[in-house]
């Protein structure tokens, strides 16, 4: 067996091309991996089963380019970025590309995921080469048909040309390239030649959303189909005693009822007979460890102020600074769990039959899915085909499969089709939260300088991974320790929308802001100086770039006018790097009614080379908002094991006229791009905290902000 | 079953339900109109806005048994092929990003617009906040429903 460096692609097995029956031109590529070498294109396009590579382009005899865009598709863009990239580098006018949603590939892939913005990241080369390549085979088989050297031959815009003026259209040689060899070391084209990267290119999808075409998994349908409802335990900790189905089994259009798990399925002909026929159940739980908030907070209290915890990272001698320090500041601050809240719910299709699993829906880990609906029906997980649709929202909750192993096990016990479709109630209360997580910070102080830093998180479940120990401030304070512990509750977690960060960095920036203000400093100036203090490329484990970081702070406090405030408007900065990505942000605010309104916002933001400015900019305003909304108004509490919330009355969102206009400025950069999905997000809530601090005198320690203003409200009018 | 007759974008249409189901699991799950969403069965999100006689109203609070002599327009109703103004808007400015609850803001905005057809910008962001977005695209629908204000105007 032959062995494979680190770091050269084995093109051979990474890139193969087909001619198409039908005509045209067919280029399979393996994402991350250079794969295999026996694997075969497919012949047809009709017929593709996605079992050997995990991406596709597809070259038409007139030139039209069809791109089977891999990863799944959540709003972060990607169904129209990624595509753009194999464009550039093919060189076809974006016009002539018709993009596609690709299925999953179980056998091949690593990497068929949206999460952790890693989308763009880790696939950029892979892309980029694809393209490349392709135009490469085009352009050989011109200097083939013309009798020349193929360094005579150019390709641009869909159009080869040779040195004597002579020109073929993509089309005119796609058959010809298709039987070519796949070229090795095939030139990418210099950033500053690039055509479709950097220029807006509207949402691929556009046109089908705006005009309510079948999109999503919801509007997904099969003949036959029926709709299952499912009624879960109402609180954590609870168990199904019994049931009785009489009146539900009465309601029009319900077909069975029946038991899994803990649960109870309803299936009806239509959703309507659906909801109402688990309306009319009648069950009783059985109560067993029923957890509480207030629970929650004693224990977590309890575990920072304990020695229990794991060392994540220890730099210097943290005990001395603290010993020798003038002043010490020491922090707590909390955080509510979350749920996701995705505009459509949680659904799935499932048709278990004896011949084959099929299931359809939205879903940001078709693979792992696959692979556990495998295991829960003890078959081999290339029994299970998997159809992506596009997700009306992900934020972490559809990373987790559990609405499609519910779907299959329903499938598979009732016999037929069916798609499961969660109310909202059970989308905000089936579980899989944010965790409430709460930190312990404090810093030592001595002449002026930071001399020590102490992080302790105690979180619900899991702990920050791997990575965060070595964000700022790490590499920026000589005496630094990050410790981590857990409780580990009946009430399920999981990753939200950048996990830990999202709250991590309101703690960490408003931490900052109140060591700014002890040294009698500038904010935006302490950041700046704390990053002076980073030996860069002296300890591989940090993650950021602290000149990277220095660049979006002082376009940030440029472009939002750091130093100069309007009467009636306060300030505050912020600035975190997470996902690869750099960001900073200046929140604007003015006291209105007693109570924050943020004005503005303006971003600064180092993600590499941008891909798509109109998706971007789209990404990080949300971005922004979302941490906003999150931070000011997200509750969500415990009593007896059941969620206080379960629809969008009792739980707020933030709406249109609770926001402010987010600017956002990129750097301009030529280095490879990073993910957007979850960067903008994580400093916002500490960027708002600040203002306020400004505005109230008040430093907000708990979200959401508008509880924790509401049980100090003299406080902040004083 | 009852049957229901209804003019739905245009078209008289018959349709056999339940008399209590709502209108937005008629259009979803009987006529195959999936352009309008459901996001909370309760009026709090906006993402099944349809317009009964020009007006923007929450499909999922609507009983069918209500509506026989209702003139139901939904998304795929609001236009021949995407050209009305608001749409034209929110393509111009890329509005959606996952894009399911577009069509229930697309929807809010005709109706709006309707009714006041040189809005300031505060009324827009009252009349636009029934409608939630958990991606917080407001920045952009803010700006497309002022911009389709002008193209109607």
């Amino acid at each position: 067996m032959k062995k494979q460096t680190k770091t050269t692609f084995s093109r051979r097995g990474f890139i193969r091309t087909s001619a198409l029956a039908g005509g045209g031109m067919l280029i399979g590529f393996n994402f991350l991996t250079a794969c295999k070498d026996e694997v075969k294109p497919p012949v047809d396009i009709a017929n593709l089963n996605f079992n050997d590579f995990n991406a596709y382009i597809k070259i038409a005899d007139n030139g039209y380019v069809t791109i089977f865009s891999p990863n799944p598709e959540i709003g972060q863009g990607v169904k129209t970025s990624m595509p753009m990239i194999v464009a550039e580098e093919l060189d076809v006018p974006w016009e002539h590309v018709h993009v596609e949603q690709a299925g999953l590939d179980t056998d091949n892939y690593r990497g068929q995921v949206a999460g952790g913005s890693q989308s763009i990241r880790q696939n950029w080369d892979v892309l980029r080469q694809t393209g490349a390549t392709a135009k490469q085979m085009l352009v050989n088989a011109a200097a083939a048909k013309w009798q020349i050297d193929a360094s005579e031959v150019s390709a641009k815009n869909g159009i080869i040309t040779s040195k004597s003026g002579k020109t073929l259209g993509y089309g005119d040689v796609v058959k010809e390239a298709a039987a070519l060899e796949v070229p090795e070391n095939v030139p990418l084209k210099e950033p500053k030649h690039f055509k479709i990267i950097g220029n807006d290119a509207l949402n691929v999808d556009l046109d089908k959303i705006v005009t309510g075409k079948p999109l999503f998994g919801l509007d997904y349908k099969k003949d036959g189909m029926h709709i299952a409802s499912v009624m879960r335990p109402p609180s954590f900790g609870q168990t199904l005693k019994d049931f009785d189905d009489t009146e539900s089994r009465k309601i029009t259009g319900v077909t069975d009822v029946f038991q899994f798990g803990d649960k109870i399925a309803v299936l009806a002909k239509n959703t309507w007979s659906a909801v109402k026929g688990k309306k009319a159940l009648k069950a009783n739980w059985e109560d067993n460890a029923l957890e509480s908030t207030e629970k929650h907070d004693e224990l977590l209290l309890g575990l920072l102020n304990s020695s229990e915890g794991d060392v994540r990272r220890e730099d210097g001698d943290v005990d001395k600074a603290f010993a020798e320090a003038d002043q010490i500041i020491d922090r707590i601050y909390e955080s509510p769990f979350l749920p996701h809240n995705c505009m459509e719910p949680m659904n799935f299709y499932a048709d278990v039959t004896s011949e084959k699993v099929q299931l359809a829906g939205p879903i940001q880990t078709p693979e792992g899915t696959a692979n556990r609906v495998a295991n829960l029906l003890d078959l081999a997980p290339e029994e299970i085909e998997v159809e992506l649709t596009r997700m009306g929202g992900g934020f972490g909750r559809r990373l987790y499969g559990d609405f499609a192993l519910e779907a299959a096990e329903i499938s598979s016990k009732a016999g037929k089709p069916i798609k499961l479709v969660y109310s909202r109630e059970d989308d905000m209360n089936a579980g899989i939260f944010r965790p409430a997580i709460k930190y312990r910070i404090s810093a030592s102080l001595k002449d002026g300088k930071v001399t020590g830093y102490k992080l302790k998180e105690a979180a619900i479940n899991s702990n920050m991974y791997g990575l965060i120990p070595n964000f700022f401030p790490a590499g920026a304070i000589p005496n630094l320790k990050i410790e981590s512990a857990n409780y580990k509750s009946n009430i399920t977690t999981g990753a939200w929308r950048a996990p830990y960060t999202n709250f991590l960095a309101f703690a960490e920036q408003s931490f900052f802001d109140e060591v700014a203000e002890a040294l009698n400093q500038d904010a935006v100036q302490l950041r700046l100086d704390l990053l002076d203090n980073v030996d860069e490329g002296a300890d591989d484990r940090i993650q950021y770039s602290a000149s990277r970081m220095k660049e979006v702070i002082k376009l940030a406090a440029e472009k939002g006018d750091w130093n100069n405030t309007p009467d009636g408007i306060y300030k505050g900065f912020s600035a975190y790097y997470s996902h690869n990505t750099h960001v900073a942000e200046v929140a604007e605010i003015s006291i209105q009614n007693g109570m924050p309104k943020v004005e503005r916002v303006t971003a600064a933001v180092d993600c590499g080379i941008v891909i798509n400015p109109t998706g971007a900019n789209n990404q990080v305003v949300g971005g922004v908002l979302d941490g906003i909304g999150h931070a000011m108004y997200g509750d969500f509490t415990f009593e007896a094991g059941k969620p206080s919330a379960s629809n969008f009355d009792t739980y707020r969102l933030i709406r249109m006229n609770e926001t402010p206009k987010v600017a956002v400025h990129f750097i301009d950069s030529e280095i490879a791009p990073t993910g957007l999905g979850e960067p903008g997000l994580p400093p916002a809530g500490g960027a708002v905290a600040n203002a306020i601090k400004a505005a109230t005198g008040k430093r907000l320690l708990k979200q959401p902000f508008t509880k924790y203003l509401a049980e100090t409200e003299s406080e902040v009018k004083g | 079953m009852p049957v229901y007759n209804l003019m739905v974008n245009g078209k008289s249409l018959s349709v056999e339900a339940e008399s209590d189901t709502p209108l937005l699991w008629v259009l979803r799950d009987e006529l195959n109109l999936v352009g309008t969403k459901f996001g909370c069965g309760i009026g709090q999100c906006g993402a099944c806005t349809v317009h009964i006689d020009g007006t923007a109203t929450r499909s999922c609070l609507l009983q069918i048994s209500s509506l026989e002599e209702a003139k139901i327009t939904t998304i795929e109703g609001l236009s021949e092929d995407g050209t009305h103004p608001v749409q034209v808007a929110w393509k111009e400015h890329d509005v959606p990003q996952c894009g399911y609850c577009q069509a229930g803001q697309i929807m809010t905005a005709a109706s709006f617009l309707n009714s006041n057809a040189a809005p300031s910008q505060s009324e827009i962001r009252d009349a636009m906040s029934g409608n939630l977005c958990r991606c917080a695209s407001y920045n952009r629908i803010e700006k497309a429903v002022a911009d389709a204000a002008e193209k109607i105007a």
